[in-house]
């Protein structure tokens, strides 16, 4: 229940944002383009960066190494000792916080707006001066080991998640995890990661998103002056691989190509857990694909709320589950997955509720979904677009979002492609991705010692 | 925390599906963080959120608070019912969770299935959860949407049937579920450790009961406590955002007359008081291992705390910012984390309730490391008790705590909920504007002070789950009682 309300948190999430009042653009001489959201609700403002890094661009032997930045982007810089960068935050009021996806790396403070001037000072000076003390390097990556018990040596579901993403793909590096394997991240050295953060965080693979209650007048000129004279990745010649940046963009270029996949993959893992769960993933498009639209709409079809397929069908009326999702990761830069995952109740087994799931799946490949179904689905969408308006955050989120798609008005897009989907694109969709041939399955069977 | 949304698919494009987990830690960090000294949460230095709101009593006993906000179409409702463990029967630990469960699922005109499909089809949200303290009843729903909303809003809360069948199939879930977070090692910790601080309090359960004594809950039990509770009277509806005074005259006028006239005489009063008292600080620790075969050793030390009206409740919030509310601002993040490379998380937190909550510390490491981790958090217990901390601690934490006052409020929702809270605890109608000076009074000795009452490093009790052979604690005092 808790996951389905979750899961309804989620499409607040999911779906698109901002594009009212669409963002102001502004792009500097060295690249460093600039997204602004004016809106003066409050006086707050979010102050985003991203990075077009992730753990997908690492090398290999190297996982994790993304996200380990972004912690050592707290340890201090030549002007600021560690961890100065949040305690300057906070004592003005604000809270910061990054995280590390597959596609990209994002760093934030929500500041009281006339204070903003703070985090132009902070992010511009890790930008172009990170420390990377080598003591401080060492220690941090026992941080993230800790962290990588907690989050997935010690989670089962999350160790299943790894398992299932990692047999999805043999080609592509979204099979790496985010954090890294455990091996990679105690050989990481000082110097790879120097050399991580020379090569990605530069102006020209960066953008900024200001969301909330400023003025475009006069924010342009204080970042001008704040990142205009950081060198790009193009000039820097502290850059060692720069044959990966394409000159016209900044942007690494070079695209993964997972074959297709024939014949259903499936593994087991077995751990200390209390109930049996499972994860079926389909490879699927990535947005703007034009079957993402419809995926989307599938997924919430299936999955968006109580009165959601699986939810009425599976927990409802036949308990077999505890809990359940369809998610279409739809939003990577590079083809994903369509997911679905289930909790078996305690007095159903794992296999009758797999094949349940089947059941479902294979009647929406039978029979188009009514109109009101459809149409719930896209009022979902709509209001969640309303309702997640009400945050700064939120806003410069999907911006930045669309924006890593290649243009933050790309929003309008999104909304316009979910609006035109028909209960028939919906199953063709269906029919199209939710193959058996193209599946991977995974199955988490509790063991008690 | 820190880099805490890593590897989460919160964002899009995240390696993550074990959402509910997530949320649950993440919410326990932020709340640690902010909210832990739950209604402490409000500072306010712009007159802009002088937060204009109306406070009127319709009915008998029962207050509406009201905020217009009209930059966007949306209205955010918040009823707030006293109605919690507090008011439940020891034997039937559960009943205030189960009752709220199940508004949701069958009203005297409504099946189960039909308020699901009513709400998800105008694309709002209707919920309803209890705390240790209170129930709340949520709907946040589009202007254009809103009396098809509120309608249903109504519905769920003057018509439940509370039948049979859906009891049974909310309690299976309910254990299935309460059985599926044993999975997570600090759940378990968590629900160890304050049965051990609180016993049979109801602050020493879970709000959802346990798998047995969910049993012996009926519907006559269910309906009783609906009817005894669930009264304007005892309750507060907050509602913000874009609508007027006269529009939510007549939605109440319309949809909660008959709400109204349905007062009782009965007064609700908790049925387990607890008493105020302290642990005596001449018991030994007491400490529990709980065998995982799991790879880090997930640690919870603590006691007993305040209540949300204790008179010295800001002292604590400032000492314990420093303790380790305050995230990389706190000492023991600070030196367990950042210095030592021991954890990756680390707090703690007053949990402040209606009755005195629990004061802990929780941290995860590797087992063979639990020891040391443990003794530096007493050690860090002992000096916010023996010195006097320094004039810019004092500062930087005044800073944060009265400057970070617009991010409590900045959404509509967040208004409801606030509104709501602090009529509940009673923290006044000029709480907002006085909360800065509350914060701003506070002084380096109450600050010594607040930790020698309030911190117990002789007295704790201390729960691990983790792979028992591999945590050694033969340096920490008095562990002949470990079970």
């Amino acid at each position: 229940m808790q996951q389905i309300v979750v899961l309804i948190i989620l499409y607040f999430l999911l779906l698109p944002a901002a594009a009212e009042p669409s963002a102001k653009e502004h792009k500097l001489d060295n690249g460093l383009k600039v997204l602004i959201i004016e809106d003066n609700k409050s006086p707050l403002a979010t102050f985003q960066i991203w990075y077009r890094v992730g753990s997908k661009d690492e090398p290999h032997g190297k996982t994790g190494i993304s996200h380990l930045l972004e912690h050592m982007m707290f340890k201090g810089t030549k002007n600021y000792g560690s961890k100065e960068f949040t305690n300057i935050i906070q004592k003005n009021g604000g809270v910061d916080n990054a995280f590390t996806t597959k596609d990209y790396t994002m760093y934030y403070q929500t500041l009281s707006s006339s204070r903003i001037h703070i985090s132009l000072d902070l992010e511009s000076d890790r930008m172009n001066n990170l420390l990377l003390n080598p003591n401080d390097v060492e220690l941090e990556k026992m941080v993230v080991m800790e962290e990588r018990r907690m989050r997935y040596e010690d989670d089962p579901h999350n160790s299943l998640f790894e398992e299932v993403v990692a047999a999805s793909f043999k080609v592509h590096s979204y099979r790496w995890p985010i954090i890294g394997w455990m091996s990679d991240i105690a050989a990481i050295s000082r110097e790879d990661i120097y050399q991580h953060y020379k090569r990605f965080y530069c102006p020209d693979n960066a953008f900024i998103v200001v969301s909330g209650d400023v003025s475009e007048q006069s924010i342009i000129p204080m970042i001008k002056s704040k990142f205009g004279q950081i060198p790009s990745c193009r000039s820097s010649s502290a850059a060692t691989h720069q044959t990966a940046v394409s000159e016209r963009s900044g942007k690494l270029d070079y695209i993964m190509v997972e074959p297709e996949q024939k014949g259903q993959k499936r593994l087991y893992l077995k751990k200390e857990a209390e109930l049996p769960y499972m994860l079926i993933a389909y490879h699927t498009p990535s947005f703007p694909h034009e079957d993402s639209y419809a995926l989307e709409v599938l997924s919430i079809i299936l999955s968006g709320g109580k009165s959601s397929r699986l939810y009425r069908e599976i927990i409802y009326e036949k308990r077999l589950a505890l809990n359940i999702f369809a998610e279409y990761y739809g939003l990577y830069k590079n083809p994903f997955l369509f997911l679905f995952g289930a909790t078996a109740s305690p007095h159903s087994n794992i296999e009758d509720l797999e094949k349940a799931i089947y059941e479902e799946i294979d009647k929406i490949k039978k029979e188009p979904p009514a109109i009101k179904e459809v149409q719930k689905a896209k009022n979902q969408i709509e209001s969640s677009f309303v309702f997640a308006q009400d945050s700064n955050f939120s806003k410069g989120l999907y911006t930045g979002i669309f924006e890593l798609h290649g243009d933050s008005r790309l929003i309008d897009k999104y909304l316009e492609g979910m609006r035109k989907v028909s209960p028939k694109d919906v199953h063709r969709v269906a029919n199209k991705y939710l193959i058996e041939d193209k599946k991977t399955v995974g199955i988490l069977i509790p063991i008690k010692k | 925390m820190h880099k805490a949304l890593n590897d989460k698919k919160i964002l899009f494009g995240l390696d993550y599906l074990k959402i509910t987990r997530y949320y649950r830690k993440l919410t326990f960090c932020f709340l640690s963080f902010f909210l832990s000294l739950i209604v402490g949460i409000s500072f306010l230095p712009y007159s802009i959120y002088a937060l204009d709101f109306k406070k009127s009593s319709p009915a008998d006993g029962f207050t509406l608070l009201h905020t217009e906000r009209h930059a966007l179409p949306i209205i955010a409702v918040t009823l707030l019912i006293k109605a919690s463990p507090l008011n439940e029967e020891m034997q039937k630990a559960g009943t205030a969770n189960l009752t709220a469960k199940l508004l949701k699922e069958g009203t005297v005109k409504r099946k189960s299935a039909d308020i699901g499909e009513e709400i998800e089809f105008i694309g709002a949200s209707l919920d309803a959860s209890v705390n240790r303290d209170y129930t709340t009843i949520t709907l946040t729903v589009l202007k254009k949407d809103l009396e098809k909303g509120f309608e249903i809003f109504s519905d769920i809360l003057l018509n439940p049937t509370f039948s049979e069948i859906e009891i049974k199939r909310k309690k299976d879930l309910i254990k299935g579920a309460l059985k599926q977070s044993e999975e997570e090692p600090s759940f378990t910790a968590s629900r160890v450790f304050k049965h051990k601080v609180f016993g049979s309090h109801p602050y020493g359960r879970l709000v959802e009961g346990d798998t047995e004594r969910l049993d012996n809950i009926q519907r006559d039990d269910i309906v009783k406590f609906y009817n005894e509770y669930y009264l304007p009277k005892n309750s507060i509806l907050s509602i913000v955002g874009d609508i007027t005074g006269s529009e939510i005259n007549a939605l109440l006028n319309k949809y909660l007359k008959e709400w109204f006239n349905r007062q009782k005489n009965k007064d609700t009063i908790s049925k387990s008081p607890l008493s105020n008292e302290l642990p005596n600080t001449n018991t030994p620790p007491k400490i529990t291992l709980i065998e995982k075969d799991i790879s880090q050793a997930n640690i919870i030390l603590g006691h007993k705390g305040i209540s949300r009206d204790n008179p010295d409740y800001y002292d604590v919030i400032v000492m314990n910012y420093l303790l380790g509310g305050g995230g990389f601002a706190s000492r023991l993040m600070k030196v367990i984390r950042d210095e030592m490379g021991l954890t990756y998380s680390i707090y703690s937190s007053f949990a402040a309730n209606k009755e005195p909550g629990e004061f802990f510390v929780e941290v995860q490491t590797k087992h063979e490391l639990a020891q040391i981790v443990i003794k530096e958090i007493l050690k860090q217990m002992q000096s916010m008790r023996a010195e006097i901390i320094i004039d810019q601690e004092l500062e930087d934490a005044k800073a944060f705590l009265t400057g970070g006052f617009p991010r409590r409020l900045d959404t509509t929702r967040k208004i409801a909920d606030f509104l709501a809270v602090v009529e509940c605890y009673r923290l006044g109608d000029d709480y907002i504007k006085k909360y800065p000076e509350y914060i701003n009074n506070v002084t380096k000795e109450a600050v010594q002070r607040a930790a020698i009452k309030y911190l117990k490093p002789d007295d704790y009790v201390l729960v691990i789950a983790g792979k028992k052979e591999k945590i050694d604690l033969t340096n920490i005092e008095q562990t002949k009682n470990i079970k």
